[in-house]
């Protein structure tokens, strides 16, 4: 049989995916993690609203618990969105502002201390993203800062290593903040975690380690972006959410996830990822992008190298001798 | 090879580890050996300004310049002599 793409190749039949998802979610949950609900952190945006809702499918409203956790630097329409949705949802949900905790981390401390290094005249008043420059068609990547003083123009410059992993390592203080209040939770209602990447997200190791990319199940790990976008659809989500461009609601600038890591969008990403998985042919993946054959190369390329570089995010704790004695306890995933 | 060789050679041998650093021909894509990732590429740029006072524009930063020994080796002399 042909694997030629052609866009309905991202098609689903949505009803029958959401029945075999919320199954396997209440086997998982159930069976082999033996919890008896789960805990999702509601960002207000596509993936963590549809995994929402497959939960109030598999498991009801009530053995679920939703958590809003905004910080100094969410955008309002996070948490609005998301109390939308828990309460069309009708499941419980509770806001921690974790910008406190973050503060006394030093969180946005070392990174403002990184920013001065680039831009000394910055101030925490100023707005501020970063975006990925080059790209995936350009076949080599790197990154810019980018800031707004209040009320002044954006100015951008191209971040050196030392400060560009400084910034990313402070950021990541926000993942694994709202991990550690998700874990609280899960442990005193003995509840399970739920990890919300989508397909592109995860295989391109668009994630913390030990954040968000932490968690007991990932429901929709296996599903393109827009196969999300089609099950949102299907399971009544707003249509705030279900129009909605994804972002990283991670900076003070507006920032489109295409900008700081894909380079595509994701519409695109998804086909390229989709032709790369099914070993299509560049020229193809060229014309199904509207791209040319060598662009289409270097997305494959880079496909390859994100993973390469990403390799080490899904490692889990490598131990010098296996420990076999504990085979017998980990419950099968069948 | 070239002293700007050279330097450069033992530059990634010494600064990212991994073990395909060490056998690498000059042609080998950095890349595709997996011997540096996007990270990496910043950290060699600055590496390369600091080192050789040269100035990496944006749209320099294309493999044809960077993902080889060799190709960084006949950036770095193209730069220091201004064409």
């Amino acid at each position: 049989m042909s694997t030629e793409y052609h866009p309905q190749r991202l098609q689903l039949d949505c009803n029958t995916e959401i029945d075999r998802i919320c199954e396997r979610m209440r086997y998982i949950v159930r069976e082999q993690l033996r919890r008896k609900g789960v805990i999702i952190a509601m960002s207000g945006g596509v993936d963590s609203s549809v995994c929402a809702a497959l939960a109030v499918r598999a498991f009801g409203g009530t053995h679920m618990l939703g958590l809003l956790l905004p910080e100094h630097e969410s955008a309002a329409t996070s948490a609005q969105l998301g109390q939308v949705v828990a309460e069309q949802l009708g499941i419980g949900f509770l806001t921690e502002h974790i910008g406190p905790a973050l503060d006394a981390a030093g969180c946005y401390r070392h990174r403002d201390d990184a920013i001065r290094r680039v831009f000394p005249d910055y101030t925490p008043e100023w707005k501020l993203k970063i975006v990925i420059a080059g790209g995936a068609m350009a076949g080599m990547t790197f990154f810019k800062l980018v800031v707004q003083p209040p009320g002044g123009e954006l100015r951008e410059a191209r971040l050196p290593a030392k400060e560009y992993l400084q910034i990313v390592a402070a950021t990541n203080y926000k993942q694994r903040f709202r991990k550690a209040i998700e874990y609280f939770h899960a442990d005193r209602l003995h509840y399970a975690v739920i990890g919300t990447p989508n397909r592109l997200e995860y295989d391109q190791g668009f994630f913390v380690k030990g954040g968000d990319g932490l968690a007991d199940l990932k429901p929709i790990a296996h599903l393109y972006k827009t196969q999300v976008y089609q099950l949102a659809r299907a399971l009544g989500l707003p249509d705030a959410v279900c129009n909605a461009r994804p972002t990283t609601d991670t900076y003070s600038l507006s920032q489109g996830q295409d900008e700081f890591y894909f380079g595509l969008p994701y519409e695109k990403m998804d086909v390229a990822l989709w032709c790369h998985n099914h070993g299509r042919p560049a020229a193809e993946l060229a014309a199904a992008i509207g791209v040319s054959e060598s662009a289409a190369t270097r997305v494959y390329a880079d496909i390859e190298s994100k993973r390469r570089a990403t390799a080490y995010l899904h490692t889990p704790p490598v131990l010098i001798d296996a420990v076999t004695e504990l085979k017998n306890f980990q419950r099968s995933a069948s | 090879m070239s002293d700007i060789g050279k330097q450069i050679r033992s530059y990634i041998e010494e600064n990212f580890i991994v073990s395909a650093a060490a056998t690498l021909n000059d042609g080998d894509s950095l890349l595709d050996k997996g011997v540096v990732d996007s990270t990496g590429f910043i950290e060699l740029i600055t590496y390369l300004e600091e080192q050789f006072g040269i100035q990496v524009r944006d749209n320099e930063m294309v493999p044809e310049n960077l993902d080889s020994i060799g190709n960084l080796t006949a950036y770095v002399q193209r730069k220091l002599s201004g064409t």
